[in-house]
């Protein structure tokens, strides 16, 4: 009784002339707002906080507070906690308040509890039973606090308990109730898409709900799910089309109307959809021309709301299958936007031209003089966004004024994230479209000395591999490298304190590769240099080892140097440093061992490396017998050296407390890397590339650098300006970079702007189509790579290509191996190209049998059966046009029928009979299918086929042999091929031998090309199976790839082409990174890692099979070429 | 997706916040001071919009933010909600504040946190935006607000019978 008597005081305070102690606790509140505001240092406060809080936990731990104080001490502790106080103990207690107030109290606990607990707060259990019982509850408050607790904060294996109940909800009679019940499913979905999949024909129920609210809020479950396959709810478009029109017609109650706009919100869902749903798809384009058209016209008022509209219309209609009448009101649209002295307005018109820009050029030409004043408006995030629009625009002839413009704003900006985001595109369109060497090198300089060790690890890898790689011609690579050397001994000279430890590492490491080539400067000035840096205090210790190395390749002569240098260090604490300045020291003593062991200016491809170490073999062996920790694999030390500089991409690895010595120690336990003394005995290029696997993460040969895929690899026209005078002094660069650059001056301010614009938007003139837009082909970029076959699937004459790969055949066996040029067209050469294949690069075989092997026997549980996709590489090469009818598949076997496969095509013909094939895709096997018809009136006797690949393990199965075929009939004989080493195309060749007439045999020779695509099974793991299938494989490859951007998630969009294209199993999709798998056959699997990096996919293959990765790496490049 | 709503005053102070997605307690306290450390430099007369920021920003996210005397409503979003759409989603929820608390100030946003938050949950659900229609909002929160009133009405009723009881009782007591 006196419970009730004490709430009942704490409710009505002024009822009472006594201040009773409740009264004085609501007032708690507000006396601990005003002290907090009067206070004016940070320390004051949290003492003051401390204070409140221990004061809240006598409170809540007396017996004697009633709820109605609960609630008080409620809201103060969520007060504290806003602050950001802890106040975890007063968790429980909100807790206990939602499960036994009243609902006034109900409601605060619910409050306090989806403010302070997460996902995966274990206290979150105790609330389940409230819930339950709340969402029974008649009371619509309750369900309503009920279903929003639910959606913000109950986890994934919590939702089976309160699913039932929720989806009841769907059909209450309140339409609150509904709305919030299918926003809490929505939230199941994206938590747990599994779970919620048997209520997909309930979220069409709400879709076409009498109460628009419910409709509306069913929207944002569709958005996501078309987001994800568009293609399955195509027939949904006629209703969103109709939805729309409804809205545009003024249909909905007035309620609706936001600023006599009708339903904003909800026109801005549906365009959404409409537009996921048209891209790349006429026919459902067609049906929303219409709405389309009256939605722009409609959205004329002068609000900010139905610019909003407006901005989602002209997205959606640029986004969908174009219509010109459309596009030319849209374009007008985006001019309005541009145009308008509202920022937010001339923000969005810039994002949309950044968006539209790839469609059509001519648009930004239209704008530019606009686009020019946005340059240098004063607000950062307008400049930041014409920034990106500029990048998109860029092409070899305005890239120095737009690069010039990026530094100039990165120069001035210190957020962080956009330094990161901006730098690297300066960098990639640096790498791109430089006109020439010198200003190449000075705006990688610029670069790396304001991105500073913000920057991704890979621009400055990218960079050392250009100069490392080279391109075709010798004397221009050795320009560049001149010039590199010649500007950082400059930038050396300077102060060096204040440059980032990436640019010290760069500077280190092209000193000590070509410092040679600058025979002007003396030795000892380069080793002075570097020497200094050591000294400096704020040389991180990564750096000098990068330092350390660059001295050990300048060549010799300079002795006392050195060893001075080693000795000094041979006390380093730095076991690192200290094995190098041994190193040091050895290699300075003995020039013939130095020379054996860096030998100077070998070129990079003609270092053949022996990746499997076979020569160290008896080594290990002997060394394991005697006790030694095993090997550990170049993956994982790379990794530890790397971990404290770059962002750790590899999610799956346990994570160890890793620094340089814990590394130094490990190299010693591994038995190959004994450091010079053993190695020496080994193979010399192995050994240098070791000096350069401690500080370099170029691994070897395979180099495939850049983020291209789309620069057309052109047979220089014209070669670029190649001046004799690459050793020109920056001084004249800058005044080249000026005479472009125009002056301000301000008496001539708008002729100024009128140059900038010219020189910026030079090459983006009428007439100039899509192709201007950085994938110009006026000038050949400058920095061509290497012709790479695969990467010719990009464009390009085949012709070309082929005399390209002639002019290189000295490239390393490796090479041609992995990317064998194979004109697309010409299945003939594929096979000559073959002819110096190796048969296998590993000389431990062995051992690697025997992991398939396992690996097979581990993973043949977890194949799925069937629900491969019938894919259709589009690889077989057919000189016939396919002409047979498809329906000689009805002629398989019953035990094959439900087997994937291709299309059926022609192999070839004579008079009398005609050859198809058709491949079906087993696990185990890739079946090749040989439809024989007769297509004379007469029997043909004793047809024998007869089936060879040099490549492949064939055995016929059945039906090869046949004494008679009947008039007009069909024999189907077919093939188990099996495929152990990947090989990109493999060709087959065959004979059909028979009879029209006794005696009288006649034969027809018939061939075909398979891809590797064809011996791809997808290999289904879980992600846990995968991580350490990881880390027990030892062959990777690194390589970015194109990123589909067309569709909303360029990851989910790029691995669905891949999955499709290739067969692949996709694991999982974390934020931008994602994981899928896939094996050779049921042989050797095959880990890809992607993440997104920038605009580029960073793949990253590893396999037990030393080429596996490649020849995948090459198919998906393909796959996404032909996207 | 919203991912974040934050109230703060023209000093940094937070007046509320609320985080749709989960972030360490420290993590929070930091993208209220990157925010706003972000948010008040710029002038009055730029966008609303603002990329960057390392902590909430990443390249998804975007704050949309307005500044209403001396308070900065910020909501961040990821890249699936239109950036004037949220804009005036912000207006909403000002005016609906101002109807709820008639002429709203800072202080009323201080002295009734719980309501704020109440009134912001029927506006948005878990991240999602709920409703964006004043008057619906308005309906639904002073429903509410009746049962907070008939809850007092009740308990007027039994403080009543309760004080003769009360009185009773003194009496004998005092007997």
């Amino acid at each position: 009784m006196s419970d009730v008597v004490e709430k009942t005081l704490t409710a009505l305070p002024g009822l009472f002339e006594s201040q009773t102690g409740a009264a004085k606790i609501t007032n708690r509140l507000r006396q601990l707002i005003k002290s907090i505001t009067e206070l004016t240092s940070k320390h004051e406060e949290e003492n003051l906080i401390k204070r409140e809080l221990s004061a809240i936990k006598e409170q809540v731990s007396s017996p004697n507070t009633t709820m109605k104080q609960m609630r008080e001490i409620m809201v103060r502790a969520m007060y504290c906690e806003m602050l950001g106080y802890d106040a975890s103990f007063t968790y429980i207690h909100a807790i206990k308040l939602a499960q036994q107030g009243g609902v006034l109290e109900k409601r605060v606990g619910y409050l306090a509890v989806s403010l302070f607990l997460n996902e995966g707060h274990e206290l979150l259990l105790l609330l389940v039973n409230t819930v339950l019982k709340d969402l029974q509850s008649t009371n619509l408050i309750e369900v309503c606090m009920a279903l929003t607790v639910v959606a913000q904060v109950f986890p994934k294996d919590m939702i089976p308990a309160v699913l039932p109940l929720v989806e009841d909800k769907l059909s209450h009679p309140k339409e609150i109730i509904r709305r919030k019940a299918v926003l809490a499913l929505y939230k199941f979905y994206l938590i747990a898409p599994n779970q919620v999949q048997h209520i997909h024909a309930k979220f069409c129920k709400a879709l076409s709900d009498k109460d628009p609210g419910v409709m509306a809020s069913s929207l944002h479950i569709y958005l996501q799910l078309i987001r994800e396959s568009p293609d399955s709810y195509k027939d949904l478009t006629g209703s969103f089309v109709t939805i729309l029109k409804q809205v545009l017609g003024g249909k909905l109650p007035v309620d609706f109307n936001y600023h006599s706009v009708p339903a904003p919100w909800l026109q801005i869902q549906l365009l959404r959809i409409l537009s996921l749903l048209g891209k790349e798809d006429q026919s459902t384009s067609e049906l929303m021309y219409e709405v389309l058209d009256e939605s722009l016209r409609r959205a004329e008022m002068n609000h900010n709301i139905t610019y909003a509209i407006l901005y989602e219309c002209v997205k959606a209609v640029y986004t969908i299958h174009p219509k010109a009448e459309l596009l030319e009101k849209a374009a007008r649209c985006i001019g309005n936007f541009v145009l308008s002295p509202k920022i937010n307005l001339k923000y969005l018109g810039l994002k949309a031209l950044t968006y539209v820009v790839q469609h059509d050029a001519k648009l930004a030409l239209q704008h530019q003089m606009t686009i020019i004043e946005c340059l240098d408006h004063s607000d950062f995030t307008i400049k930041r966004e014409t920034l990106e629009l500029l990048f998109r625009i860029t092409n070899a002839q305005n890239v120095t004024v737009i690069v010039e413009k990026m530094l100039d704003f990165l120069r001035s900006c210190n957020d962080e994230h956009t330094i990161i985001h901006l730098i690297g595109k300066v960098a990639e369109l640096a790498e791109k479209f430089a006109p020439d060497n010198s200003w190449f090198i000075q705006t990688m300089n610029d670069v790396f000395s304001i991105g500073g060790d913000l920057l991704q690890q890979d621009v400055p890898n990218n960079f050392l591999r250009l100069l490392a790689e080279g391109s075709e011609s010798k004397e221009e690579d050795d320009q560049l490298r001149l010039y590199a050397v010649e500007s950082y001994l400059t930038v050396l000279k300077g102060h060096t304190s204040h440059l980032p430890q990436c640019f010290l590492q760069v500077m280190s490491w092209v000193l000590g590769e070509y410092a040679h080539l600058q025979e002007s400067v003396d030795r000892r000035e380069v080793i002075r240099l570097l020497t200094q840096l050591l000294d400096q205090r704020s040389v991180s210790s990564e750096t000098r080892v990068w330092i350390l190395s660059a001295l050990t390749k300048i060549p010799e002569g300079q002795t006392d140097l050195i060893l001075d240098l080693a000795e000094s260090l041979s006390s380093s604490q730095d076991t690192v440093l200290r094995q190098q300045a041994q190193e040091l020291r050895h290699l300075s003593q003995d020039s013939q061992l130095r020379e054996w062991v860096l030998p100077r200016g070998a070129p990079w491809d003609g270092i053949e490396v022996d990746s499997s170490l076979s020569f160290l073999d008896g080594f290990v062996s002997e060394a394991l017998a005697a006790g030694a920790a095993p090997y550990k694999p170049p993956h994982q030390r790379q990794e530890e050296l790397c971990e404290d500089r770059a962002l750790n991409l590899e999610p799956y690895s346990f994570s160890l407390p890793v620094s340089l010595s814990s590394c130094s120690i490990t190299d010693r336990q591994s038995p190959t890397l004994l450091s010079v003394s053993s190695g020496l005995s080994g193979n010399s290029a192995e050994l240098s590339q070791k000096a350069g696997s401690s500080t370099l993460i170029l691994e070897g040969v395979k180099r495939v650098w850049g983020k291209d895929g789309y620069l057309p690899q052109k047979e220089a026209t014209a070669p670029p300006v190649d001046e004799p005078s690459a050793a020109v002094q920056p001084a004249s660069q800058q005044e080249a970079a000026e005479r472009i650059e125009p002056r301000p001056e301000p008496s001539t301010q708008n002729q100024d702007k009128q140059q900038l614009a010219s020189s910026l938007f030079v090459g983006l003139g009428v007439g100039s189509s899509v192709s201007l837009l950085g994938k110009s082909e006026a000038p050949p970029p400058r920095f061509r790579k290497k012709p790479r076959p695969h990467e010719s699937s990009s464009s390009s004459g085949t012709s070309k290509r082929s005399s390209d790969s002639s002019s290189h055949s000295s490239r390393n066996t490796t090479d041609s191996f992995l990317y064998g040029s194979f004109p697309e067209e010409e299945p003939a050469t594929s096979i000559s190209t073959f002819d110096h294949t190796p048969k296998s690069t590993t000389a431990n075989g062995l051992s690697q049998n025997k992991d398939t092997k396992e690996d097979r026997h581990a993973n043949t549980s977890q194949i799925l059966g069937g629900d491969m996709v019938i894919v259709r590489p589009s690889t077989i090469q057919d000189k016939h046009p396919p002409s047979v009818s498809s329906d000689l598949t009805a002629l398989l076997p019953a035990d094959l029928k439900d087997l994937p496969h291709s299309d059926v095509i022609s192999l070839t013909s004579d008079p009398s009979l005609s050859l198809s094939s058709c491949r079906l895709f087993r696990d185990e096997a890739l079946l090749l299918v040989i439809f024989i018809s007769n297509c004379t009136e007469t029997v043909i006797k004793d047809v024998a086929v007869q089936l060879t690949c040099e490549e492949l393990k064939t055995a016929s199965l059945r039906g090869n042999v046949m004494d008679c075929l009947e008039a007009r009939s069909t024999s189907v004989c077919h093939y188990a091929l099996l495929m152990d080493d990947p090989h990109t195309n493999v060709s087959l060749t065959g004979t059909v031998s028979y009879q029209t007439q006794p005696g009288h045999t006649n034969t027809l020779p018939f061939s075909g090309t398979l891809s590797t695509a064809d011996f791809i099974r997808p290999l289904v793991v879980t992600t846990e199976e995968y991580g350490k299938l990881w880390l027990s494989l030892s062959h990777d490859v690194k390589q970015n790839l194109k990123l589909l951007t067309d569709a909303g998630d360029p990851l989910r969009t790029t691995l669905n082409a891949l999955k499709d294209a290739l067969q692949l199993h996709v694991v999982d999709i974390i934020g931008s990174e994602g994981i899928v798998a896939c094996r050779l056959l049921s042989g050797a699997p095959c880990l890809l890692h992607c993440r997104v990096n920038g605009a580029a996919l960073a793949m990253w293959l590893r396999s037990p099979h030393p080429a596996l990765p490649d020849f995948i790496l090459y198919h998906c490049q393909r796959a996404l070429a032909h996207h | 997706m919203i991912k974040a709503i934050l109230i703060f005053n023209n000093h940094g102070k937070p007046r509320m916040s609320k985080f749709y997605e989960h972030y360490t307690e420290d993590t929070e306290q930091q993208i209220i001071r990157e925010t706003f450390h972000l948010v008040s430099k710029r002038d009055e007369n730029v966008c609303n919009f603002l990329e960057g920021g390392l902590l909430i920003g990443g390249s998804e996210n975007k704050l949309i933010y307005r500044h209403y005397a001396t308070l900065y409503f910020v909501f961040c979003v990821d890249s699936s909600e239109s950036e004037l759409g949220i804009l005036d989603l912000i207006q909403v929820f000002v005016e609906t504040l101002d109807k709820c608390f008639e002429n709203v100030c800072e202080l009323d946003l201080i002295f009734h946190l719980d309501k704020v938050h109440n009134i912001l949950a029927e506006m948005v659900m878990g991240g999602m935006v709920l409703e964006t229609n004043m008057s619906e909002i308005i309906t639904q929160v002073e429903a509410q607000g009746k049962m907070e009133k008939s809850e007092t009405l009740t308990l007027l009723f039994i403080c009543q019978s309760m004080r003769q009881s009360q009185a009773s009782r003194f009496s004998s007591k005092i007997s």
